[in-house]
C-alpha cells in the first residue's frame, strides 16, 4: 500500500513538474482593457488583436486579459499581472499611463506597452495609431457627398486625440469645398448608445446630412440609416448596422503590432520606443467604400494611396481657428504638436470645452 | 416650427425609458420597499428583450420577453428582502451589480448584430397633419403606453381600494398586518410590477431607442429613475413631468451645442440633472404634503409574527 502511494505521489509530482516546465516555456502576454472585451468597439478591437496574436504564435504564447479596469484604480491590476509572471503587459487605455509607469519602474524585468500615451521607460514603450489619416479621407467624402455642405460630428471628451480628428476631418472637407461646415456636439461619454443617438438626431434635425463620430457605438449610424442619411463607422466596420448609410469606417487593427512586439520580446530584440503607425503599416484600415458613386470612391482610394505613400494630412498651408498662421506652405506638423493638440484649425465654429 | 417638432419628438424618446422605470419603482416604494436594483433590472430587460427580438424577428415579442424577465429577475430581490428579510439597500445594490454582470455574459454573442426595431405609429391622414400630426399620432407605441401607464398607476393608487391598501402597507406595515392584510403578498406583487416596468424600459432601450445590444447600455438610467421618484415625492404625474423635463433639457442642450451657443460643456452636461431637481423640489416644497406622500415604512424590513 505504502509503495503504491509513493508511486502515485511520485507520478503526480512528475506530472506537476512537467506542467510547470511547459508553462515556463510559454511566453505570457497580458492585456488590460478599460471596457469589456465584447464592447463592440475600442476594447473589443484590442481583444481581436490579442486573438490574432494567439492564432499567429500558437503554442509559443499564452495570453490573458483583465477587462473593465477603472483607470484610476489600475495600478494594482498591473502590479498583480507583473507578480503573476506576465512577460509583457499591454495597457490599452490613455488613463492607464501613470499607474502603468509606476509598476514598470518596480518590475524592471517585465516589459510594458501603453496605448495612446506619451510616457516611456526603459521597459515601457508606447503605441498608437494615426487615426487622423482616416478622418481626412472621411472629411473629403463628406464634402463630396453632402448636399447641405454641413456635417455633424459627435465627440466624447476634449483630449488631443479627439481634437486632432476633428481638425483632420475639416481639413479633408475643405480640400474639396472650402466653405464646408461642421457642427460639433460633445456627449461626454465614450460609449452611450442612447446619448449618441440623441446627438445624431439633433445634428440631423439642424440640417446636417452626414454624421461622423468619435464615440464608439453604432447608434448614430442606425439613426442615419433610419432617416435615409449617411455617416462613418468608428473603431470597427459597422456596416451590418447601417448597410445603406455607412460610407466607410476607420477600423482598428492592432493584431500585427502585437505579433511584432511579442516576437521581439521573445527573441530579446524588444526595445522601448514610441510607435505611431497608420494606414501604411495597416494598424488602421479603411472599411470598404460603400454607398458611394465611382468618382468619389476613386478619390477616396487615391487619397488613401497618397497617405500610404507618406503624405501627411497636416501639411501646410494651415491656419489656426483665429486666422493666425500655423503651418507654412508645404510644412508638415511635427508629431509632438499633433499629440498635444489643443487648438482648432480655421473653419470650425466651435469652442473647445475646457476639460 | 419644423425644428421644434423634431426636438419634441426626440424628447419623448429620451423621457420614455426613465418614465416607465420610475413609475414601476414608484409603486414598489409606495408599498414600503426600496429597490435599488432598477439599473440591474433595466439591463436584464434590455438583453433579454434584444435576444428575443433578434431570434423571433418580432420587436413586440422582444418587449414581452423584457417585461417577463424583468419581473422574474425582481423576484430574486423579492425573495431576499420579503421572505428572508435581508437589508433592502444592500440587496438592491447587489441586484444591480448582478444584472450588469449577468447581462454582459448572456449577451456576449449578440454584441455587434443589428436587431429589429419597433416602428413608429402611422395613421394615414392623422399622422400627416401639420405640426401636431407626428407629435400626437406619430410616436412609437411605447410612448403612448408609458403615458397610459402613468394614468393607470395614478388611478390605481388614489382611486381604488387595492391602491389604498397598498399605500397603507407602505405607511405602516405593522397596522396593515394587524388588519389581516397580506403585507408580504402585496409587496411581492408590487416588486414584480416594478421589475416588469424596469424590464420594459430596458426593452425600449434595446428595441426602440437604439436597436442593438451592448454591455452597460442602460448607462445609469436606472439611477436617474430612482432619483425622479424621490424628487417627485412619490406622485405619478410629477414623475412624468420630471422625466419630460429631464429629456427636454438633455435634448435642448444637444441642440444648443449644435447651434454653437458658447456654454461650458460641464454646465451643459449637468443641466438636465440640475433643472429636473430644481423644478421638482420647487413643486414639492410643501412640507406637509411631502411628508404625507412619503411612504413611512420605506426600506424597513417586515417580519410577520406567526
Amino acid at each position: 500500500m505504502k509503495k503504491l502511494l509513493f508511486a502515485l505521489s511520485a507520478a503526480s509530482a512528475m506530472v506537476l513538474v512537467a506542467a510547470s516546465a511547459q508553462a515556463q516555456d510559454k511566453f505570457k502576454a497580458c492585456f488590460v482593457y478599460v471596457g469589456s472585451h465584447t464592447d463592440g468597439g475600442y476594447s473589443e478591437g484590442h481583444d481581436h488583436g490579442r486573438q490574432f496574436l494567439e492564432k499567429e504564435l500558437g503554442d509559443k504564447v499564452q495570453t490573458s486579459f483583465v477587462e473593465n479596469v477603472a483607470e484610476a484604480d489600475s495600478e494594482r491590476t498591473f502590479e498583480r499581472l507583473a507578480r503573476e509572471g506576465c512577460n509583457i503587459v499591454f495597457g490599452t487605455s490613455f488613463g492607464f499611463m501613470d499607474p502603468e509607469l509606476k509598476v514598470a519602474k518596480r518590475f524592471p524585468k517585465v516589459l510594458f506597452e501603453h496605448a495612446t500615451g506619451f510616457k516611456t521607460a526603459d521597459n515601457m514603450a508606447t503605441y498608437n495609431a494615426r487615426f487622423y489619416e482616416g478622418r481626412y479621407i472621411q472629411g473629403q467624402i463628406a464634402a463630396k457627398m453632402s448636399k447641405a455642405g454641413l456635417a455633424g460630428y459627435i465627440v466624447s471628451f476634449p483630449i488631443p486625440e479627439v481634437i486632432m480628428g476633428i481638425n483632420s476631418f475639416i481639413l479633408g472637407a475643405q480640400s474639396i469645398n472650402p466653405d464646408f461646415k461642421v457642427k460639433i456636439v460633445w456627449v461626454r461619454s465614450w460609449f452611450d448608445p442612447g446619448k449618441e443617438a440623441d446627438a445624431a438626431k439633433a445634428l440631423f434635425d439642424q440640417g446636417a446630412d452626414i454624421v461622423a463620430q468619435h464615440t464608439d457605438s453604432p447608434a448614430p449610424l442606425q439613426i442615419a440609416q433610419e432617416r435615409g442619411l449617411h455617416g462613418f463607422g468608428q473603431a470597427s466596420d459597422m456596416i451590418s448596422f447601417a448597410p445603406k448609410a455607412q460610407y466607410t469606417a476607420i477600423v482598428d487593427n492592432w493584431g500585427p503590432y502585437y505579433v511584432e512586439r511579442v516576437k521581439a520580446a521573445m527573441d530579446g530584440t524588444w526595445k522601448s520606443q514610441q510607435s505611431w503607425e497608420g494606414l501604411k503599416e495597416k494598424i488602421l484600415v479603411m472599411a470598404p467604400y460603400t454607398n458611394l458613386p465611382d468618382d468619389v470612391k476613386k478619390m477616396a482610394e487615391e487619397t488613401e494611396a497618397k497617405i500610404v505613400g507618406g503624405w501627411n494630412p497636416f501639411t501646410g498651408p494651415v491656419s489656426k481657428q483665429d486666422g493666425s498662421p500655423w503651418l507654412k506652405d508645404g510644412e508638415v506638423s511635427d508629431d509632438g504638436t499633433l499629440l498635444g493638440m489643443n487648438f482648432y484649425v480655421k473653419g470650425i465654429d466651435d469652442a473647445i470645452p475646457n476639460n | 416650427m419644423e425644428i421644434l417638432v423634431a426636438i419634441l419628438l426626440t424628447v419623448a424618446t429620451a423621457a420614455t425609458p426613465l418614465l416607465i422605470a420610475a413609475i414601476g419603482e414608484l409603486v414598489v416604494e409606495r408599498s414600503g420597499v426600496l429597490n435599488l436594483g432598477v439599473e440591474g433590472m433595466i439591463i436584464m430587460g434590455a438583453v433579454s428583450g434584444f435576444i428575443a427580438g433578434y431570434v423571433t424577428g418580432s420587436p413586440w415579442l422582444g418587449l414581452l420577453a423584457a417585461i417577463v424577465v424583468g419581473a422574474l429577475f425582481s423576484l430574486l430581490f423579492g425573495f431576499m428582502v420579503l421572505t428572508l428579510a435581508t437589508n433592502q439597500v444592500a440587496t438592491g445594490l447587489s441586484l444591480t451589480l448582478l444584472g450588469l454582470g449577468l447581462s454582459g455574459m448572456i449577451g456576449a454573442k449578440f454584441v455587434g448584430v443589428p436587431g429589429p426595431k419597433l416602428s413608429n405609429l402611422y395613421i394615414p391622414g392623422l399622422t400627416d397633419l401639420p405640426v401636431v400630426g407626428r407629435l400626437v399620432f406619430g410616436q412609437d407605441p411605447v410612448v403612448y403606453l408609458s403615458i397610459a401607464l402613468t394614468f393607470g398607476v395614478g388611478w390605481f393608487l388614489f382611486r381604488t381600494r387595492t391602491g389604498l391598501t397598498l399605500r397603507a402597507i407602505g405607511d405602516s406595515h405593522g397596522s396593515a398586518h394587524a388588519l389581516g392584510i397580506s403585507v408580504v403578498g402585496y409587496r411581492y406583487l408590487a416588486v414584480m410590477f416594478g421589475g416588469a416596468c424596469s424590464g420594459l424600459a430596458g426593452g425600449y432601450l434595446s428595441l426602440v431607442y437604439t436597436p442593438q445590444w451592448t454591455e452597460n447600455m442602460s448607462a445609469g438610467r436606472g439611477w436617474i429613475a430612482l432619483a425622479l421618484v424621490v424628487f417627485a415625492s412619490w406622485r405619478p404625474w410629477r414623475v412624468l413631468g420630471g422625466a419630460y423635463i429631464f429629456g427636454a433639457v438633455w435634448i435642448g442642450q444637444l441642440h444648443a451645442q449644435a447651434f454653437g451657443i458658447p456654454v461650458p460643456g460641464q454646465v451643459l452636461a449637468a443641466a438636465p440633472y440640475a433643472a429636473t431637481i430644481l423644478v421638482l423640489v420647487l413643486i414639492s416644497r410643501n412640507k406637509r404634503l411631502t411628508m404625507m406622500n412619503t411612504p413611512a415604512s420605506l426600506g424597513q424590513p417586515f417580519v410577520p409574527d406567526r
